[in-house]
């Protein structure tokens, strides 16, 4: 894939220039060794490895005052920042701004206070996400939100994406397990958004902050909320002889009441794909395998475990095997927890897609699916957040044919575009970032793009944070020449086109 | 019939595009049960209840959508019809309020600690702009990071931002079993319990104390709730007296939260101190009712203005004004000046000719 961000037109003898003028002004407010303007190599891009830009400095303060100088300085100097955590993020979020600073905040990474008693631990932006739940394990709580990527990205980067996990049903996405975020506006003013009480006064601005991909505020410390541990976890696996069955046996399991810890499904492909990577013995006749969690005490495993056996059993699975013990439990969801290197072990690269869609299209968007894999001439495997709606397509194509890129990012876009007819969205947790600007102009209007900017410069009024991404201008939008969908409808038919 | 052909809504542009071009001030109304709440609304009254109907519901999706105006009764009697509810147990101070009016004041009862506030539960809004532009946030899935999450800023705003026209929001089944046990303990001895609780996989849902009485909710699978009984002891409520408690509780009928005229005419006033959970007894002359496990302390004091305030923000949370014969000193606590600047910013963002709700929230905007 070809970075897409506008390149700056500046010549390289201005940018060399503008270089020295950066770092010198830099070097008064942070030490001359936590100043890179050569080799930031391993800068150059995130988690989305195919979309890159080098860097004009890179800055790894220690201070908080070190960060608040380089907010200032750069705010002076009107030098765009990309603020970033490890870099795992899957939408090019952090990828850098050529004429910018990308700050990099790993250094950020102590728990400062775990408090038992409130249920809550304070942690700086760069501790990662695992950690916590490591530190608060000696009192028998864990932070909840699990992205897949939790042993390597930072707290910082799960606020700024407001990432989810297998977990998000019974458990909430990040939002609903952060109380505070304390940082600095783009000018250097410190803030708090939330409180470590319940609620704060004014306006609740947590849900800007948290999801909107580092362009409102640089995060610097959290207050978490940590949930007690269950007792037990029991997985379900059952096996589906169609996707027709296995989406409604998910409609059937959530009208009963139950809310499971864990809904995933994955279809044939990717079953085949994933069984081959760990061999957990998945069932590879079926066309649709789904992996049911109930977790909390023992007795209450024991009768939502009983209650969605039967639901499946009614919904016409094949077979049924409950987990016996951690072990098995473990190798049901070694496939699923491995099906993107699985999927990276059988092509040269894939492409994921994230987008959410009503739980109840699940089969009419996998039937899609399928014809537009033939449309394309690439192939597809399917992992589904079956609880919440989050579908990952994988496309997997060769990122040196030209034509198979091609090819591949239109196959996405068409998935994208369908999710957004059906009611749902281009990005349920991998954020918008530089990948999916053109699909933002699907789903929103143009009035609705020009409030997102109003808000961006209501924090951040000369867009000095994270320019760029997220929100495409109008003129973009108009090159990418795709009309804004609403639920099927074309809104505002009265408007001009062009 | 979709949201921006319906003539209630057409209607209700046409009035917002005539005031913004008078830049005459609107008080956005629903059931008007929470005009005491807050400052003063002023401006020519503004009906937005008239755009009304449940949308769409799909209880296998656990999402509902309903236009602003429809009555809280008619959408909590539909959810329960299928076994479902809105967990947060926003508030219903008379009868008549409307979904609408329940968002734009985003208040959560009882259950707020266990499950979270009714901005958690807001998956998706749509928004009149002060532009007469009909907008679009969220949506109707939980998952969803694409743009600013506008949507849940609208719980709370009190109708400064915009004409909340619809919105959606996440509903879970209602418990298959609860149980309410009380227990004797002093103002401390309930904190220490709530602290101790709280570290443990217990099926809480809503933990209350007034008056030496310490009132717990259990909610959940049968089995956890009644594992939970057998653990914490205490004395069972008969379960009508248990739902009486915290419907009481809940709609705030219940006496303490409702000084008489007399009472308010001598200083008395009711305080709603929003704390960290673990925060310690507070001194105040008065008498006071705890709610969520301590995160939340109501005060029926005479206390002045500013020794509330004070108690409440030194120990890390803020107090509003709730109920008061004046509330010279406005009802909400201010955020500081930088997080003020952004609230202006998106005042101007949404609303630039300054029509909905002046003064509602601040005297800024």
């Amino acid at each position: 894939m070809s970075a897409q961000v506008q390149e700056n037109p500046r010549s390289p003898a201005d940018r060399e220039q503008r270089r020295a003028q950066v770092v010198a002004a830099l070097a008064r407010v942070i030490p001359a060794d936590a100043i890179l303007s050569e080799q930031t190599a391993p800068y150059e891009c995130d988690g989305l490895t195919a979309y890159r830009a080098p860097p004009l400095v890179v800055v790894l303060p220690q201070t908080e005052s070190e960060v608040a100088g380089v907010l200032a300085t750069c705010h002076a100097l009107g030098v765009p920042i990309v603020a970033r955590g490890a870099g795992t993020g899957l939408s090019g979020g952090a990828m850098p701004h050529r004429m910018g600073v990308s700050l990099a905040l790993a250094r950020f990474d102590k728990i400062l206070r775990l408090d038992p008693a409130a249920g809550t631990a304070v942690v700086q932006c760069g501790v990662r996400n695992l950690a916590i739940s490591e530190a608060a394990a000696r009192y028998g709580l864990y932070y909840a939100p699990d992205p897949s990527s939790q042993i390597a990205c930072t707290i910082g980067g799960n606020v700024a994406e407001n990432s989810g996990g297998v977990h998000c049903l019974k458990y909430g996405l990040t939002l609903h397990n952060v109380l505070r975020v304390r940082g600095f506006t783009a000018s250097g003013d410190a803030v708090e958004f939330g409180s470590e009480a319940l609620d704060a006064p004014g306006l609740d601005l947590l849900p800007l902050v948290v999801g909107s991909e580092g362009m409102l505020a640089v995060t610097l410390e959290v207050s978490v909320k940590l949930t007690p541990k269950p007792q037990l976890a029991r997985c379900i696996m059952a096996s589906f002889a169609d996707i027709e069955a296995a989406g409604a046996a998910v409609a059937n399991i959530i009208a009963r009441g139950l809310i499971p810890a864990g809904l995933e499904l994955m279809d044939k492909p990717m079953t085949a794909v994933a069984e081959d990577y760990v061999h957990a013995g998945y069932d590879l006749e079926a066309a649709a395998i789904l992996l049911c969690e109930s977790d909390g005490t023992p007795e209450e495993v024991e009768e939502e475990i009983h209650r969605m056996t039967q639901v499946l059993a009614e919904s016409g699975a094949t077979r049924i095997e409950v987990s016996r013990d951690e072990a098995q439990r473990l190798r049901f969801w070694s496939g699923r927890k491995n099906a993107f290197p699985a999927s990276g072990g059988i092509s040269p690269d894939y492409m994921c897609m994230d987008s959410t869609i009503p739980r109840r299209c699940l089969a009419e968007m996998l039937r899609a699916i399928e014809v537009m894999s033939g449309k394309h001439g690439l192939r597809c495997v399917n992992v589904f957040h079956a609880g919440d709606g989050n579908l990952h397509p994988l496309i997997l194509f060769d990122a040196n044919d030209p034509d198979q890129m091609r090819r591949c990012e239109a196959f996405g876009a068409e998935i994208l575009e369908m999710s957004v007819r059906l009611g749902g969205t281009v990005t349920g947790e991998h954020g918008v970032g530089v990948e999916k600007l053109n699909s933002m102009c699907v789903q929103f209007s143009p009035e609705e793009r020009e409030a997102f900017f109003a808000v961006k410069r209501a924090f951040d009024p000369d867009g000095i944070l994270n320019p760029d991404k997220v929100i495409p201008t109008l003129q973009r939008c108009a090159e990418y020449g795709k009309m804004h969908v609403h639920h099927g409808e074309l809104k505002f038919a009265e408007l001009p086109r062009f | 019939m979709s949201l921006h052909e319906a003539p209630a809504l057409l209607r209700l542009v046409d009035q917002v595009r005539d005031a913004a071009a008078r830049r005459s001030p609107l008080d956005i109304r629903g059931g008007g049960t929470k005009a005491f709440y807050g400052e003063t609304p002023r401006g020519e009254p503004f009906d937005a209840a008239s755009l009304a109907g449940i949308v769409c519901y799909e209880p296998s999706e656990l999402v509902v959508t309903a236009r602003a105006g429809t009555p809280l009764d008619e959408l909590e009697s539909v959810l329960a019809a299928r076994g479902q509810c809105l967990a947060f147990e926003p508030p219903r101070f008379a009868p008549g309020g409307t979904v609408g009016g329940m968002v734009a004041a985003g208040l959560s009862g009882p259950s707020r600690a266990a499950v979270g506030s009714l901005r958690d539960f807001v998956m998706g809004a749509s928004l009149l702009n002060g532009r007469g532009e009909l907008l679009h946030f969220g949506g109707q899935v939980m998952k969803n990071v694409a743009g600013y999450d506008v949507s849940r800023v609208l719980a709370g705003s009190w109708g400064v931002l915009g004409v909340l026209c619809e919105v959606s929001l996440k509903v879970l089944p209602v418990a298959t079993a609860a149980e309410t046990l009380e227990f004797d303990r002093d103002e401390a001895g309930a904190l220490a319990e709530f602290a101790s609780w709280r570290s443990q996989p217990l099926p809480l849902r809503a933990l209350a104390w007034h008056r030496g009485r310490l009132v717990v909710r259990l909610a959940g699978a049968a089995a956890a709730v009644g594992s939970a009984c057998a653990t914490l002891g205490g004395i069972a409520v008969a379960p009508d007296d248990a739902r009486d408690f915290w419907q009481a509780l809940r709609d705030q009928r219940h006496v303490f939260f409702r000084p008489t005229p007399a009472e308010l005419s001598t200083g008395l006033a009711l305080w709603r101190l929003s704390l960290p959970a673990t925060a310690p007894p507070i001194d105040l002359p008065g008498e006071q009712m705890i709610e969520w496990g301590g995160a939340l302390r109501w005060w029926r004091t005479a206390a002045p203005a500013s020794a509330v305030r004070a108690a409440a923000s030194g120990m890390g949370g803020h107090a509003t004004l709730v109920r008061a014969a004046a509330k010279p000193d406005g009802a909400f606590a201010r955020p500081g000046a930088a997080l003020m600047r952004i609230h202006l910013g998106l005042k101007r963002a949404f609303d630039p000719e300054g029509v909905f709700n002046p003064g509602r929230l601040y005297a800024e905007f």
